[in-house]
């Protein structure tokens, strides 16, 4: 068949598949576009799951649209609970099982997998990671009417869910093999004054050990640790970290790195299949954030309408939902090298990262100092020009 | 005063608070918000907004 009358078709539903989609509508009002999902395709903000508890929502109401609604305000058909399970990129297909379906350009949006912990223990069943608004909605039943809430991982999803849990009135514990909060984002003075913010409200941080044993012990549960001390909990969130999903693309014989390698245009190592999102390696970067995913979305929809277009990465600062003690942090790249220089006043900590010559490389900002972010924005290099 | 969010990441603007980090005064209405203002956590524009009950 002539393989341009078949659709484009986006894998995934999450942020990155409906905005890139909803830009494409606006500059391709006729292109047939088939969207995949392996949930139930329903709308929804990912960063709002470190919210919820906090503002008492439920899954449903995070929810914005169903699958069905969406398909109709973007005129578009959407397989939901529907997983593909082989691309063939020679034949221009994909497959559900035994069922082939053509495309003329693939995109993948298929998001990011959580590293799953390894635990000993009869407990497994009651570890949850919350990575999608399906397991937000599973871990709420879990929790209802549950007091106390073991936390693994100190990351930023870890340190987002021990402030929203908390306001939510849980007793929280967080167990971390690290030394300090944030390890990946924050210079310890920063991280310093999130951890204080965070006991402030009742959170626990049990900083060095992970946790190595979980099992029932009547209705709670008893985690040890690998220093032998041993907590009582009702629920365990496991939050120690992403990794973007490889496993179709190796199969069909892209190219990955740590994630799966797009150049500027967002297009893999084959021609007509292009990745965004958490998924994506973008000229050797896996950003798990929202400012990037959007603008890649823009640029790949102007690309699959037929103006190829490259992906510009600006200044791309990342907001910590931590509201107890704000943070505002942009890191240097590990390429580069200069010094940290750091006022503290007790919560408001301001960071600098400079190189030898003066220049801002990176910042790190809490408490009230989140204000300097924008004159220190001005004063960055873009990340991708 | 009445609050907005952004529907892709969740940011909150309060006109009560404004958003003296974004040049945004307290008490300024979104009406008056510019056009060509974007969300400082996502990046897209007004359109982008709605409303959420105070």
């Amino acid at each position: 068949m002539n393989e341009n009358s078949a659709p484009i078709v986006v894998i995934g539903t999450g942020l990155a598949g409906y905005n890139l989609v909803k830009e494409l509508r606006k500059l391709a009002p006729q292109q047939d576009i088939l969207m995949i999902t392996a949930d139930d395709g329903r709308n929804y903000s990912k960063p709002m799951l470190s919210t919820g508890f906090g503002k008492n929502k439920t899954a449903d109401e995070l929810a914005m649209a169903s699958a069905a609604a969406m398909a109709e305000q973007l005129n578009i058909v959407i397989r939901t609970n529907t997983r593909v399970t082989h691309i063939d990129a020679a034949a221009h297909k994909v497959f559900v099982g035994e069922e082939p379906i053509d495309y003329s350009k693939l995109v993948l949006a298929w998001g990011a997998e959580v590293i799953r912990p390894r635990v000993e223990g009869d407990a497994g069943d009651r570890i949850y990671s919350i990575n999608d608004l399906e397991d937000y909605a599973r871990f709420r039943s879990a929790a209802e009417g549950k007091k106390r809430v073991l936390i693994m991982g100190a990351g930023l999803i870890g340190c987002e869910y021990a402030n929203d849990m908390a306001n939510g009135g849980f007793e929280i514990d967080v167990v971390a093999p690290c030394e300090q909060l944030l390890p990946s984002l924050l210079p310890p003075e920063a991280a310093n004054a999130v951890q204080h913010g965070l006991e402030g409200l009742g959170v626990r941080f049990h900083l060095g050990p992970l946790v190595s044993r979980i099992v029932h012990d009547g209705d709670e549960l008893s985690a040890t640790l690998s220093n032998g001390e041993t907590l009582k909990t009702d629920v365990v969130v496991s939050a120690i970290g992403l990794r973007p999903r490889l496993d179709l693309a190796i199969k069909a014989g892209l190219q990955v790195n740590h994630g799966i390698v797009v150049n500027r245009q967002l297009q893999t190592s084959e021609a007509d299949i292009y990745a965004l999102g958490d998924c994506a390696e973008v000229e050797g970067r896996v950003l798990l954030y929202v400012l990037p995913l959007m603008a890649s979305a823009r640029a790949l929809a102007k690309t699959l309408s037929g103006e190829a277009t490259e992906v510009s990465y600006g200044v791309m600062p990342v907001t910590v939902k931590t509201p107890v003690v704000p943070v505002v942090v942009s890191p240097p790249a590990l390429s580069v090298s200069g010094m940290w220089q750091t006022e503290c006043d007790g919560a408001d900590v301001q960071a600098e990262f400079r190189n030898e010559n003066g220049e801002l490389l990176g910042y790190a900002l809490t408490g009230a100092r989140v204000m300097n972010k924008v004159a220190l924005n001005k004063e960055l290099p873009a990340i991708l020009p | 005063m009445k609050k907005w969010q952004c529907v892709v990441c969740g940011w909150i603007y309060d006109e009560e608070l404004g958003a003296p980090e974004e040049g945004l005064a307290p008490g300024t209405r979104w009406e008056d918000v510019p056009a060509d203002f974007i969300c400082p956590d996502c990046g897209v524009g007004k359109e982008d907004f709605e409303m959420v009950e105070i």
